[in-house]
């Protein structure tokens, strides 16, 4: 069961990628089928279950990648489903000859990385029985550079295998959607999630059980609430910053305030990466550290900082979405309190909070705040001044005493 | 042969408004009061004014003896041995004009040869050091500045001022014996605000073709109500309430070259500060502490809160958020998104 042993509450998926990952492609089949060997197993599996072209969606934490590159491991196994150990290793290294991955670290995957992963998968696979690329975050794609993808996924060469990940269907273009066979996968239970921490991280349970809820199952958010209390500390932090609003003053300086947070956050997964990059990029151009570095390299160094650069926004952006996506558990909370269903509330811990702020203003005030914070989240994608978006969701959340 | 010649009439040395370095010793002089000496150092970054001195220096070295031999030097490629090479006497003893510039970007070797040259300045030898600002070279300003070789400073600092600019063109006018009226002068600065060096073209050209007085009508026939603003004017308009005054400006920033983008980006930056200010009680030291802005920026935005509701900035901060949203593609006509953003403000927010 080696591939998809660390994927949590998604059995029906699963099951349709073992389904597929153990038919055997036409090339082999028949060479398999004259020796006889494994005859009666093939026949078996449906001949409809394999495709070359997947769509993984789910919501951002399900597992959309993790699942690819299972999927991509026991594809590029020799004959079983459950890949063996070699092949997984090299995928899970990225290494494997016959894998390309397409993934981004900007906020946009670049149309001249397409125009190569289409170029090689022409090539037939080397050692695998598939060739296999698989394409992390489909929805940062924009109109154009999408419409490359368009020939290769409509005919690929017979062995080469696309898989595609996004949030949705919606995200992608409908010449796209028409083209690939979609798997869409759940929501893992807070049980679950929570279950998996203890078993992979050793996390204590009840932390477990509270960060699997606050993360609203998103898988890898869990863990970094789960295995550093500072995150948690932030993320309370973040709410209690927001409950806190009563006049503008106080969101303008609210929105400072979780935009340092999220800056904080972004700077201290990039700063310690960009500074080892750059080394190691040094090191392999033969420049000696504290040397200045010559002329002619500048150029390489100067695509380097700017790749960084764009991680930097990146990692910002994502920042302020997760901030936005706290807030938004916030005030669904506050209306699910508002309209008497204390049961299901997300933020048990700030219960009596969640009261007051309910106490203070009319759903239709909650909704619209929800309301704002969607538009927000919109608007940074856009491009619009992070400060400014906040600042403009922070103003609806404004519940002035009476 | 020459000797050196009489100083001008504007020997009187009246030191310029600029800093007064720890150790200077030599003069330092505004730009029109330049003079020969053996070393000049034309420091600061108006090179309109730099490059003007240096012309007033050289015409009138040329006037004094017109077999003046000119040279010039580029500091940042500098050949060694060139600076003694061209002050070295030659066969008639001609005086000699070197004009060195770039030496904010210096080479190692320019520095090593000319702090040896002012040891020892060559006679009838006047080298003109042209130093467009920073840190580079500072060794060589100190020395000059110390006194050593016998130096003049003609300090070009930038004219920020609007009052600053109009002096400067009224003393074109001055000196061409051409009279203008103060409106018409006030016109001028406001059209070319931006470069000194456009301003004082357009002095020249209405100079020249002027028959009598210079008036508004002349000003208004040349450049047609041209007005050079920028983004924080709009702003101030706008905030003070006034919606005329703030289209009009926002229709001359959008010709003169502004971009949609960062004016709304200007108006973000006011309305964010007012409203962190809002309500906040103390001093502005302290309350600039606590936000993070300078002392007069809280003074500024407490001063320009005056009639503002919270309601009133929680409508604009919304606007903004939208138009922003509107110049960057989200709308079909960035420049009504702003016009409508201006209303908004000028209404201090209320329906």
């Amino acid at each position: 069961m080696a591939v998809w042993d660390n994927l949590t509450g998604q059995a029906d998926a699963i099951a349709i990628f073992r389904a597929a990952a153990q038919r055997v492609p036409s090339g082999v089949d028949t060479v398999k089928a004259d020796t006889g060997a494994i005859g009666s197993s093939v026949s078996t599996v449906e001949s409809t279950s394999m495709t070359h072209a997947w769509l993984i969606t789910g919501p951002p934490g399900s597992g959309r990648s993790n699942l690819a590159f299972a999927f991509a491991a026991a594809l590029l196994s020799p004959g079983t489903p459950d890949g063996d150990r070699a092949a997984a290793r090299q995928v899970d290294a990225r290494t494997h000859p016959d894998l390309s991955v397409l993934t981004t670290e900007g906020v946009i995957i670049k149309m001249e990385s397409v125009k190569e992963a289409v170029a090689r998968s022409q090539y037939s696979p080397s050692v695998g029985r598939y060739r296999v690329v698989v394409v992390e975050d489909a929805d940062r794609m924009v109109e154009r550079t999408s419409n490359v993808l368009l020939k290769a996924l409509e005919e690929p060469p017979e062995r080469t295998v696309w898989i595609l990940c996004a949030p949705s269907e919606a995200d992608l273009l409908p010449t796209i959607r028409s083209r690939v066979r979609t798997v869409r996968l759940r929501v893992p239970s807070v049980a679950d999630v929570a279950d998996l921490l203890v078993r992979r991280n050793g996390v204590d349970p009840i932390i477990a059980e509270l960060s699997a809820r606050l993360a609203q199952s998103h898988i890898g958010m869990a863990r970094r609430l789960a295995t550093s209390a500072e995150a948690r500390a932030r993320r309370e932090e973040t709410l209690r910053t927001a409950l806190g609003i009563r006049s503008v003053s106080s969101a303008v300086n609210a929105a400072a305030r979780l935009l340092a947070i999220a800056g904080d956050d972004a700077k201290a997964i990039t700063l310690e990466l960009d500074a080892a990059e750059r080394d190691g990029m040094l090191r392999s151009l033969g420049v000696e550290a504290g040397q200045s570095v010559p002329p002619g390299l500048r150029s390489q160094i100067k695509a380097l900082e700017d790749d960084q650069k764009r991680r930097a926004v990146r990692s910002l952006r994502d920042g302020i979405d997760r901030i936005l996506v706290d807030l938004a558990s916030l005030y669904r909370d506050v209306i699910m309190v508002q309209l008497g269903r204390e049961r299901t509330v997300i933020n048990l811990e700030l219960l009596a909070e969640l009261r007051a702020a309910s106490a203070a203003g009319p759903p239709a005030a909650t909704v619209a705040t929800i309301d704002a914070i969607a538009v927000a989240r919109q608007r940074i994608q856009s491009n619009v001044a992070p400060a400014l978006a906040l600042e403009a969701m922070l103003v609806s959340a404004i519940r002035r005493p009476q | 042969m020459a000797a050196r010649p009489a100083t001008t009439g504007s020997r009187a040395v009246k030191a310029s408004p600029a800093r007064t370095a720890k150790g200077t010793v030599i003069p330092q002089l505004g730009w029109h009061q330049v003079r020969p000496a053996p070393i000049v150092l034309v420091s600061g970054t108006e090179t309109f004014l730099a490059e003007r001195a240096i012309r007033q220096l050289r015409d009138f070295l040329k006037l004094e003896d017109p077999s003046l031999e000119i040279s010039d030097v580029q500091a940042d490629s500098y050949a060694p041995g060139e600076l003694l090479t061209l002050a070295s006497p030659s066969l008639f003893g001609e005086p000699r004009l070197i004009r060195v510039s770039n030496v904010e970007k210096c080479s190692d070797n320019f520095l090593a040869e000319a702090l040896d040259y002012l040891e020892n300045p060559a006679e009838d030898t006047y080298v003109v050091l042209r130093h467009g600002g920073g840190v580079r070279g500072k060794k060589l300003l100190d020395t000059i500045r110390s006194g050593l070789g016998g130096a003049i400073e003609i300090v070009c600092t930038e004219l920020k001022k609007d009052t600053e600019k109009y002096e400067f063109a009224a003393n074109e006018f001055k000196v061409a014996g051409k009279r203008v009226t103060a409106s018409a002068l006030r016109q001028l600065v406001a059209a070319f605000s931006d470069d000194l060096a456009e301003l004082s073209a357009a002095c020249q050209q209405l100079i020249a073709d002027a028959t009598s007085e210079v008036t508004e009508t002349t000003v208004d026939r040349y450049y047609g109500g041209r007005v050079e603003t920028n983004a924080f004017k709009v702003a101030d308009w706008a905030i003070a309430g006034r919606n005329g005054e703030a289209l009009i400006t926002l229709r001359h920033a959008l010709t003169s070259g502004a971009d949609p983008v960062p004016i709304v980006a200007a108006f973000a930056m006011k309305i964010r500060t007012m409203a962190k200010v809002f309500g906040a009680r103390g001093g502005s030291a302290q309350l600039g502490a606590q936000f993070g802005l300078a002392p007069w920026q809280v003074e500024r935005a407490q001063k320009d809160l005056r009639g503002w509701s919270d309601e009133g900035l929680a409508r604009c901060i919304l606007v903004l958020a939208e138009t922003d949203a509107a110049v960057k593609g989200a709308g079909r006509d960035p420049v009504f998104a702003l016009e409508r953003l201006i209303g908004v403000i000028a209404r201090r927010g209320e329906q």
